[in-house]
């Protein structure tokens, strides 16, 4: 290198003059700003808004009918997010676990081949920024926005919780839901990441929606499918018990790779503090147990793999991205 | 002269196909320099490798004093940059477009030089609506005012007046003349359009296939191919056939060709018989409408490379 350096003359050593650091911030805030006024925010927002308000009324219902029978629970609060009543379906965290990926995805899948569509990567590129601080600014923008709408939805169904049930939250809950919140954006980090991934790959927009959206329904869809026919190679069954119960075991932790998987076992401990463990149970575990619950700390050293395996996951799908990103060439 | 971009055997290959071969560029400081290419001929790698956003197979280069793989913030702070098809963010206004780019650059509070910038540019009343509604045109010019927020002191032109019309197309051209002598700014202009690259630059490499084939002033250029000859139109009035004879008959001129329109001849001659061949045309009574030296324009030599190198490849 020196020697090639040599052919045009020595290289001066420039003045560290005026350049920013930090150029992600500028990135990021332009992002936000663009998310913020995007018609996908407001469809989001709006779809969310009348999804959850359906799902919490539904909720509240039914713990006002069975409320009589409740003495003694002291997290009723959280059974908001947790209970399924009449006529929705699903209780809440079953509802974010579901649209968390379609947020992730959402604001990730353009991140990169919306600004190649656009023609705007040459120029953006050739602004004194670091290559890296446009694909953390365009996350952390993603991020914060996805922070928002979840922490308004939070919000939102415990205000409406307070008029219906007129019960009110208390320090332990709410410390658990803040918990919950910063776990289920981690989450839906996750699959920002996989879009954002994506989106460097795929040269158009609705290629890099589509692989993101494809990992999520074969997750989703055929997860359990998938995981019993990789547990069922690892360890088969032949009828006798303990190996029954290794095959389930094999299921389990096989099942702890996905994060679909992960968010459903660590929000049903996070939300729920009668929830004891998501492993495998037998019934002479459960036998004669006293049903107690757990405070924060124990439910979060319950699920403390759970976090950490998402934490991971999340971080190892961004470098990804991040290291796609270093090495796309910008051709000609 | 101190120089603003020096390259020095640069080369960049994708696998077995050279995009770019062993370029050796010079580039002083106020000087507008032209590449001129066909499409595909390594003109926006070429720029690229100057920002640092392509990785050199071999060879050196040097914008403003520094390597540009060393130091790209250093290099990108200083150079302003129009790609090829510019694009901007649609959702956003021309002016929000520039001020994105401004603090990129370091710079927050740059609201007056947008305004002056959107005004050189002639979009001072378009400004404030969003870019997506903008035509090619307005894209490019909005470009050039992107290219020049950071105030730079280089600025790189790829193709900047393809989308623009015939009016724009001079403003651009008068610009671009205005920010070099003015305000010493060094640019470098990467066209395929021959006549404005002519028109405004200096100094001109054609540049074929990943190779520069020549490089000089447009006017040493036409010297160096020439060598003494010189070819000039000649249009006449009256008779085509006759017009032909004439000029034929005085010797001086060989090679005679039908010009671009009917009655005109295109002749090669020696650059000090001119005079006499024209005052002996008008001797022997032709009706002499208009004489064009056709040497100095580049298109003869560009399009001969452009025939050898085709002929070369094939």
């Amino acid at each position: 290198m020196t020697a090639v350096t040599g052919d045009v003359g020595a290289e001066e050593v420039p003045a560290a003059e005026s350049l920013r650091v930090g150029g992600w911030r500028t990135v990021a805030s332009k992002e936000i700003a663009d998310h913020l006024l995007s018609g996908r925010f407001v469809v989001l927002m709006g779809v969310l808004g009348i999804a959850t308000a359906a799902a919490v009324f539904a909720a509240s219902g039914g713990i006002r009918d069975v409320a009589p029978n409740a003495q003694g629970i002291t997290a009723l609060f959280l059974k908001l997010f947790t209970v399924t009543a009449d006529p929705v379906p699903f209780p809440l965290i079953v509802f974010v676990g579901f649209l968390a990926p379609l947020l992730g995805i959402m604001f990730g899948f353009d991140a990169v081949s919306g600004e190649r569509s656009q023609g705007t990567l040459p120029r953006l590129l050739s602004q004194p920024i670091h290559r890296d601080e446009v694909i953390l600014g365009k996350f952390v923008a993603g991020l914060t926005v996805v922070a928002i709408m979840l922490t308004s939805l939070v919000l939102f169904v415990s205000g409406i919780g307070i008029l219906r049930l007129g019960v009110v939250p208390t320090p332990t809950e709410i410390s658990r839901l803040a918990v919950w919140l910063v776990f289920a954006i981690i989450y839906v980090g996750f699959w920002q990441a996989l879009a954002t991934l994506s989106s460097v790959l795929a040269k158009r927009a609705s290629t890099s929606a589509m692989i993101p959206i494809g990992v999520w329904l074969v997750l989703t869809l055929f997860g359990s499918f998938i995981f019993g026919a990789i547990a069922s190679v690892l360890s088969p069954q032949d009828g006798t018990q303990t190996a029954e119960v290794a095959y389930l075991r094999t299921v389990q932790s096989v099942s702890q790779l996905s994060p679909v998987t992960l968010f459903q076992q660590g929000s049903s401990v996070l939300l729920d503090p009668e929830v004891r463990t998501v492993g495998l149970v037998t019934v002479e575990q459960v036998d004669r147990a006293i049903v107690t619950e757990l405070n924060l700390t124990q439910s979060l050293a319950v699920v403390w793999p759970q976090i950490a395996i998402l934490v991971a996951l999340t971080s190892v799908m961004f470098a990804l991205a991040y290291v796609a990103f270093m090495r796309d060439e910008v051709r000609a | 002269m101190e120089t603003t971009i020096r390259s020095k055997g640069l080369t960049k290959a994708y696998g077995e196909h050279t995009v770019v071969d062993r370029l050796d560029l010079d580039i002083e400081v106020g000087e507008v320099f032209g590449l001129l290419g066909p499409n595909g001929a390594g003109k926006t790698t070429t720029i690229l490798m100057l920002l640092g956003l392509v990785e050199p197979t071999k060879g050196s280069i040097k914008v403003l004093g520094l390597d540009p793989r060393h130091y790209p913030l250093e290099v990108k702070r200083k150079v302003g940059y129009l790609p090829d098809a510019v694009g901007f963010y649609d959702s956003m206004t021309g002016r929000e477009n520039l001020r994105f780019t401004a603090r990129l650059n370091g710079l927050d509070d740059s609201e007056d030089e947008i305004d002056s910038l959107l005004d050189l540019v002639g979009l001072d009343e378009a400004g404030d609506q969003p870019s997506g509604e903008y035509s090619r045109g307005m894209k490019q010019r909005l470009g050039v005012a992107d290219a020049l927020v950071k105030g730079p002191s280089v600025l790189i032109l790829d193709e900047p007046t393809t989308a623009i019309d015939p009016e724009g197309v001079v403003e651009m051209l008068n610009l671009i003349r205005r920010l070099a002598k003015d305000e010493g700014v060094t640019v470098l202009l990467a066209s395929h359009l021959l006549h404005q690259v002519q028109a405004v630059c200096d100094r001109v490499a054609i540049f074929v296939k990943g190779k520069v084939v020549a490089q000089g002033t447009p006017h040493d250029l036409a010297k160096v191919e020439e060598g003494g000859q010189v070819r000039v139109e000649f249009r006449l009035g009256g008779d085509p056939a006759k017009g032909r004879a004439d000029l034929e008959s005085l010797g001086t001129v060989s090679d005679v060709a039908a010009g671009r329109v009917p009655g005109s001849w295109v002749a090669e001659l020696d650059a000090g018989s001119l005079a006499p061949t024209v005052s002996g045309l008008v001797s022997k009574g032709a009706d002499v409408i208009g004489v064009t030296r056709l040497d100095e324009d580049l298109e003869t030599i560009y399009r001969r490379y452009f025939e050898i190198h085709e002929e070369a490849a094939v």
